[in-house]
């Protein structure tokens, strides 16, 4: 069975598309949705409903289609999109949707990509109001965006055969949509729904590229772009939706919305059934009837449900052989699946039921015009008595209303309103209007008006459907506001009538009525239920655009970085960047690996890849004075040439990074942070600066990426060093531990600072960038004679922490003190005031339990302890909730001490040196002996070389 | 009619057939709670069930329940790291467990588990540190490696291919999710039920005091008189608290959540990442839930801005590979009221029959229970209960914070 | 996304900035004769307000310098811009 209409519709005819529905082959046109392809076969039952199972059909012909949602199946599967939504293509697979949609379990080989975009004008909707204003914006020199959801401009003009000057309204639009495209500055989107309105006209929307390419859709272009446009201006011209009307069994396939099926018919040239019964509150259903009776529908009957039909309507229907039944409404219908039947009574009285025998009901209850941006904008809506719905209530400044969005359902005051809007808010933008753009004359026989408000004929409530998405009824609503319930965010909650894909576009104003009219209240006190973003659904991979898999968070690595790569290091994440963690050889793990750095690395000369450390330079007069107030020790003392170490605590007196800081002339210090604070410390200086202290002297930069560092350590480093610094004298005597010196290194201008984070003689080596990877082999190749072993960030951990240094985060964790940390002797006694320095003195920190650094040696030495494990005071557990003394903040097995070893914050731990506590291991004690943190080299003679 | 079966989850439970009235308020009550969210229902609920205080007026300036206890995410958990934290949240967990029975009410308290995913190796640490605390807590808390993510929740990209891998996760079983509708609606037809009057569209704007001690409430519908007032306003807090000159240590900030449509089941329980930033679950009827942090700024405006809803996306799909095609359907935002800790303030204040319950930031409607029997107590016998103790004003001056920020992964 | 005027480069997206709290909170002049309870003040306490709030930005991503700004907390609109140092503007939300 075809019910494809001879001619018309803006299809391509002399093409063929296949596709497949519900396992089904079916064929349809270049320009066809799933939905018109489908009734173009007779097909109406698309799914069944979530809850009680009830076949679903097609509802309206756009996005605001509360039923037809399908699954697509290819050539790439997705979820939950209405029917009427999908152009048709050549392969397309779908399947009717049960209310609940399946994800795909294959990746996603789609792009995805957004675009900023700035405007003086956006306009949203390009139906005859749309198009107006973006023209008459566009020729006052505007830079104009005219976005519409629709694979094609002209809006409602796409469901009507009306002529606007003479002529067939798509060539007007046609007309205005090429004059727009020819001026610069000026911006027309098909398929991009605006669907969210933000805050200082942010606005954004969602374009479908390939979507409708099915299979040919090109791999290099992204599928959905999501545009974020700024614009000074925005004029909504986002049209209206018909509603229905909710009766008894309404929801059967066949029932559709009145306009929606003209929409099918003009845009489509699809006939919705073969008899068909109207059953309207308003003059609009007539065009429909009229339509569909001249291209072939038997319109069984008209149930105007208004006391009296208008006498020009009347007239038309009788012209034709329509029947009109003035004050009736349908009161049931019947059908297998889809509607065959609908019984029709008056509205008022008790006239016995008539059936009449159809395939199709067209219903139409109305027009809500589409406030959903308005609203989203900030708009305060206003309840229309006479039209039934809420409808802009107040102007905003930089967002205007135009077209049937307003109310407005009269053609020729839509398009002047879109006029008038597109000249405001040019002018607001501050353009002159240009030509005057003639408004088209149309010669529309149905002039639409607003008629009877009705939202439900009275019947069996339980089968009267408002949302039919989410099977809820009018008992559902009733059973709400018998409930007590007042508030309609409340009624939308108890039955779940507005939550479903289309956000309840047709079912929101019923609901509103029915409780209006059941608690005795006008509508124009009741608050609507709010409209949130977005206005359609959005894929999640669109929002995400790019910003996925390597583009997710940028990877940053070392000018080193190949070399590590090249020589097998497996690599941790810290922060942003990738550090060498260790270098495994052939046959090792983590531990064997680890313990064979640390050896070599004490035993003789390791290295390491420093260069993610945070390098500050700061600079000024007051540098000294600055640096004094941050860290808890003195700076400003440090002489030229010379280095300390710092620590920096936050206003409440919590360590929140460390490093070294070096003075490199009468004005100028470099700092060093950890490498994951970098960015923070440089904000928290700059912050400090501006806000607190502008009248200081000081300017801060970040160096970080200026530098290679790479500290090298271990006993061996002063000849490996000599050998590739041949100008510097590396004796003990001229170049002191904590100085540094400007020399060269394998030929390069270096600074190399004596410090040390393991205890051995070490030396930290900066080059320029450049250079790093050129010194870094110089030095492999100078230490080679002494087996010189690169190593990782777990090497230098264990190294350090034999020596009981702490690592900013892991020792600490926003409640660790420097006294906690055992650092009493970083903390000056002497600065009058220092960032933090007023915390110390609070209750809480003179407490003599809080919890300190201390070295914990499990009294079985090959027992490692796991980091994270609390420690408690017996070895046998009590019941919980079981008293804790602390953490283990880090443990490793270590070569240097031939045994395991741990760092701890341990409850009055400085007090407890020499005790044994116990830690629980799954489901052991182990009992551990308190040592101070410093466990390797207590007397530090190992500094010197 | 045909009748196809009906997709997993797609039903929910029948609301009761009545509420609660809509009472005009009386001139006076014994207590005032002033916010009915969550908490202030719930105070009421269990001052009148557990100490028989039913004079008792909940007071809304909007609808009942419809701020943060109408838009939250619903996690439920009590894996917190400090023993503070998790006296209070474990109560309240408990009190989940029996709450459905307790209420008469279909709650929908879903016991599916939560993931806390680790990302790097400090995560790791912090994670089985938190793990190991819960336990001799008497917590459920298992530290779990990436196979067994996989197992737990199968659609989690484990692939250490990715920006940032997941090393591995915590995982409290007894954790989970409910309806925050239901339970809302639970507590006040219960308390309703009681004698509690729930009083809506009645917004307190003064606060009436008297020789130290509060008197009365102003009000949008008049003057009421109070034995004693106990604020459950979460992001109005700071706002009321003004009005008796009481500053606070709060930030209102606009949280955002998202759902996509209706899904078949492909999440099995709850996943949530500090790292990069997401948390997600599936409720009963299919739909994913997800959110991510706050917006920066403060707010009271119920809304956030948009880059943050697409940066929680590009996090999802790191995670979850699978969600590309989901859709999402709706955002919106509440008002938080964050605390320098992350952790809450309840207690008394210096102003006598004057009570506090805020903070809760981000992670408040876990807590509902357990902050509304404590609470109910702190206001019966002005002192706090033993688990509210540790939550005071005071804290901010000594110093004795309980900061959940550094181990307790995303605070929700 | 909001538009922030940074007073130095003019309107620039919101993700290019970081938000600061409360402004005009000086750090205090001698810290060590204040009480505990003082010192939480300043450490803790800022005022919450529903509507116009003085506030910092930093243009983080921009000039990187930080400003002032009066935001109603209500709309999220920002009513006016400011340097350092200048003095909070009269605004009417
Ligand atoms: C998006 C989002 C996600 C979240 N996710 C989670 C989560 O997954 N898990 C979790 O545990 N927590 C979560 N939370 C936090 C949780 O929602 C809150 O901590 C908790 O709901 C706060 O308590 P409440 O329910 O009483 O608050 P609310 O529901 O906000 O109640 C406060 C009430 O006070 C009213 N009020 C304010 N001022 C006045 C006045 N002057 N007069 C009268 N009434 C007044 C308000 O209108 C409001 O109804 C989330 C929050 C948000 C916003
Ligand atoms: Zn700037």
């Amino acid at each position: 069975m075809t019910l494809r209409t001879p001619t018309g519709g803006s299809i391509d005819r002399n093409t063929l598309l296949h596709f497949t529905f519900n396992g089904r082959p079916y064929t349809g046109h270049p320009g066809d949705t799933l939905a018109s392809a489908l009734l173009a076969h007779g097909v109406h039952e698309i799914g069944s409903s979530v809850k009680l199972g009830r076949p679903r059909g097609i509802v309206a012909a756009g996005s605001e289609d509360p039923t037809s949602l399908v699954q697509v199946e290819a050539p790439f599967s997705e979820p939950m999109l209405p029917a009427t939504t999908v152009e048709l293509y050549d392969g397309l697979v779908a399947r009717g949707l049960a209310g609940q949609g399946r994800l795909s379990a294959e990746p996603d080989p789609a792009r995805y990509d957004a675009k900023h975009e700035h405007c003086d004008v956006l306009v949203v909707g390009a139906g005859p109001a749309g198009l107006m204003a973006a023209l008459t914006a566009a020729r006052s020199g505007a830079r104009v965006v005219l976005v519409d959801e629709q694979n094609q401009a002209g809006g409602a003009l796409l469901g009507v055969d009306e002529y606007l000057d003479d002529r067939p309204s798509a060539e007007w639009v046609a007309d205005v949509v090429a004059e727009l495209r020819s001026t610069p500055g000026v911006l027309v989107l098909e398929r991009t729904t605006a669907f969210g309105m933000y805050q200082d006209g942010f606005v954004l929307a969602l374009q479908k590229r390939t979507d409708h390419l099915g299979f040919a859709a090109p791999a290099s272009v992204a599928r959905q772009r999501v545009w974020r446009i700024r614009t000074k201006q925005t004029v909504l011209a986002t049209g209206a939706h018909e509603r229905p009307v909710a009766f008894t069994d309404n929801d059967r396939p066949g029932i559709m919305l009145a306009s929606s099926a003209r929409t099918f018919l003009h845009r489509y040239g699809v006939l919705p059934g073969s008899r068909a019964v109207v059953f309207t509150t308003n003059d609009s259903a007539y065009c429909a009837a009229i339509d569909l009776a001249e291209s072939g529908v038997d319109i069984a009957l008209i149930a105007d449900a208004r006391p009296e039909t208008p006498a020009r309507l009347a007239t038309e229907c009788a012209a034709r052989g329509i029947e009109v039944r003035a004050g009736h409404v349908v009161v049931g219908t019947q059908g297998d699946g889809r509607v065959s039947g609908v019984r029709i009574a008056p509205l008022a009285g008790t006239s016995p039921d008539v059936t009449v025998a159809c395939d199709t009901v067209l219903v139409s209850g109305g027009w809500n015009p589409v406030v959903s941006l308005f609203s989203q904008a900030r708009g305060k809506l206003r309840y229309d008595a006479e039209l039934g719905a809420f409808v802009p209530g107040e102007e905003l400044p930089t967002v205007r209303v135009a077209g049937s969005a307003t109310g407005e359902l009269d053609l020729g005051a839509c398009a002047r309103q879109g006029r008038d809007a597109g000249a405001q808010a040019a002018a607001a933008a501050g353009f002159t209007p240009g030509g005057q753009v003639p408004l088209p004359v149309s010669d529309s026989r149905c002039t639409a008006r607003s008629g009877l408000v009705l939202w439900r004929v009275p019947g069996d409530d339980d089968a009267s459907f408002v949302d039919l998405q989410r099977d809820s009824t009018v008992a559902d609503v009733l059973r709400a506001t018998g409930a007590g319930l007042r508030s309609l965010e409340h009624v939308k909650r108890y039955t779940t009538i507005g939550t479903a894909h289309d956000q309840g576009k047709t079912s929101g104003m019923i609901a509103a009525g029915i409780v209006a009219e059941e608690l005795g209240v006008e509508l124009a006190e009741q608050r609507p239920t709010t409209f949130r973003p977005p206005f359609t659904s959005v894929s999640f991979a669109a929002l995400a655009g790019r910003d996925r898999g390597e583009l997710h968070d940028p990877v940053r690595v070392t000018s080193i970085h190949p070399w590590h790569v090249a020589h097998g290091a497996l690599f941790e994440d810290v922060g942003q960047w990738k550090r060498p963690w260790y270098y495994p050889q052939e046959g090792e793990d983590l531990h064997t690996a680890v313990l064979r750095e640390c050896k070599a690395t004490r035993e003789s000369v390791g290295m390491m890849d420093g260069s993610t450390l945070g390098k500050i330079d700061v600079q000024g007069r007051d540098a000294g004075k600055f640096l004094d107030m941050l860290y808890t020790n003195m700076m400003g003392t440090l002489k030229v040439g010379r280095i300390r170490y710092g620590v920096m605590c936050g206003v409440d007196g919590m360590v929140i990074d460390d490093g070294t800081v070096i003075r490199i002339g009468e004005e100028r210090y470099l700092v060093t942070t950890t490498t994951g604070n970098a960015a923070k410390i440089l904000d928290w200086m700059e912050e400090w600066l501006q806000t607190e202290w502008p009248h200081l002297d000081v300017h801060c930069t970040s160096v970080t990426e200026h530098w290679a560092t790479i500290p090298l350590v271990g006993p061996r480093s002063r000849d490996v060093l000599a050998a590739v610094a041949p100008s510097l004298d590396v004796s003990n005597e001229a170049f002191e531990f904590m100085t540094w010196r400007d020399t060269e290194v394998a030929g390069v201008p270096a600074r190399v600072c004596r410090i040390s984070f393991s205890g051995e003689l070490a030396y930290e080596i900066n080059v320029t960038a450049w250079h790093g990877i050129a010194v870094w082999e110089a030095l492999m190749a100078a230490g080679e004679q002494y087996g010189i072993t690169p190593y990782g960030t777990e090497t230098m951990h264990v190294l350090r922490a034999e020596k009981g240094y702490p690592i900013i985060g892991q020792e600490t964790d926003a409640t660790v003190t420097p006294q906690d940390l055992g650092m009493s002797w970083a903390v000056s006694k002497k600065k009058p005031d220092f960032i933090g320095k007023r915390s110390f003195a609070r209750a809480e920190n003179n407490r003599s339990d809080r919890k300190q650094l201390v070295g914990l040696l499990p009294v079985d030495p090959a027992v490692l302890l796991p980091e994270g494990s609390q420690i408690v005071e017996t070895d046998r557990l009590p019941e919980p909730p079981v008293r804790m003394l602390g953490h283990v903040t880090s443990s490793y097995p270590s070569a240097a001490l031939g045994r395991t070893f741990a760092l701890a914050l341990l409850r009055s731990g400085h007090e407890r040196i020499g005790e044994t506590l116990y830690v629980p291991v799954e489901d052991s004690l182990v009992p551990v002996t308190v040592t101070e943190s410093v466990l390797y080299d207590k007397e530090g003679a190992r500094r010197d070389g | 009619m045909t009748s196809s079966a009906q997709p997993p989850g797609a039903h929910l439970p029948e609301h009761p057939d009545f509420l609660w009235d809509d009472p005009e308020p009386k001139s006076s009550y014994d207590v005032v709670v002033v916010g009915g969210g969550g908490h202030g229902l719930a105070t009421a609920y269990y001052l009148a069930k557990v100490h028989d205080i039913t004079n008792v007026a909940v007071l809304e300036k909007g609808w009942l329940a419809g701020g943060n206890m109408a838009r939250n995410t619903t996690i439920i958990r009590s894996n917190y790291l400090w023993d503070e934290s998790s006296g209070i949240y474990e109560h309240s967990l408990k009190l989940w467990e029996g709450l459905e029975e307790d209420l008469g009410y279909p709650i929908l308290f879903d016991q599916r588990g939560v993931l806390n995913l680790a990302h790097s190796l400090q995560d790791v640490r912090d994670s089985v540190r938190r793990v190991n605390a819960n336990r001799l807590n008497g917590i459920d808390a298992e530290w779990v490696d990436p196979d067994g993510v996989k197992e737990i929740c199968p659609i989690v990209n484990t692939s250490p291919d990715v920006r940032y891998p997941v090393l591995g996760a915590t995982y409290q079983p007894r954790a989970g999710i409910a309806k925050h509708d239901y339970v809302a609606w639970g507590y006040a037809r219960a308390a309703h039920a009681m004698g509690v009057d729930l009083i809506q569209s009645c917004e307190v704007t003064g606060l009436e005091t008297s020789q130290g001690r509060i008197t009365a409430v102003e009000t949008s519908r008049g003057r009421i008189a109070a034995g004693k007032v106990a604020l459950c306003a979460a992001g109005h807090s700071s706002v009321l608290a003004k009005m008796v000159g009481l500053s606070l240590p709060l930030a209102s900030h606009p949280l955002q959540a998202l759902v996509s449509e209706l899904l078949e089941p492909v999440h099995p329980t709850v996943v949530m990442s500090n790292a990069v930033h997401v948390y997600v679950s599936q409720a009963h009827k299919g739909e994913l839930v997800m959110g991510a942090g706050i917006d920066s700024y403060n707010g009271y405006g119920q809304r956030g801005s948009f880059h943050i809803i697409e940066q929680q996306m590009s996090a999802a799909l790191e995670l979850f590979p699978v969600f590309a095609r989901a859709h999402l359907l709706r955002t919106w935002a509440g008002i938080v009221d964050v605390s320098p800790d992350a952790s809450p303030i309840v207690g008394l204040t210096p102003v006598g029959g004057l009570y506090l319950n805020c903070g809760w930031g981000t992670g408040g409607f876990k807590a509902t229970p357990g902050v509304g029997d404590c609470f109910a107590h702190t206001i019966a016998h002005d002192k706090p209960h033993p688990f509210n103790e540790p939550f005071t004003l005071e804290r901010f001056t000594t110093g004795a914070l309980v900061d959940e920020h550094g181990a307790a992964a995303v605070a929700h | 996304m909001q538009l922030i005027p940074c007073p130095w480069c003019g309107p620039r997206e919101e993700a290019e900035f970081h938000y600061g709290g409360q402004a005009h909170v000086a750090y205090p002049g001698d810290p060590s004769a204040l009480t505990d309870e003082e010192w939480a003040r300043y450490v803790f306490f800022r005022e919450n307000p529903s509507g116009p709030f003085a506030e910092r930005w930093s243009h983080n991503a921009g000039c990187r310098r930080w400003f002032n700004a009066v935001r109603d907390t209500r709309t999220h609109d920002l009513l006016a811009v400011y340097r350092v140092g200048e003095p909070m503007p009269e605004v009417t939300a």
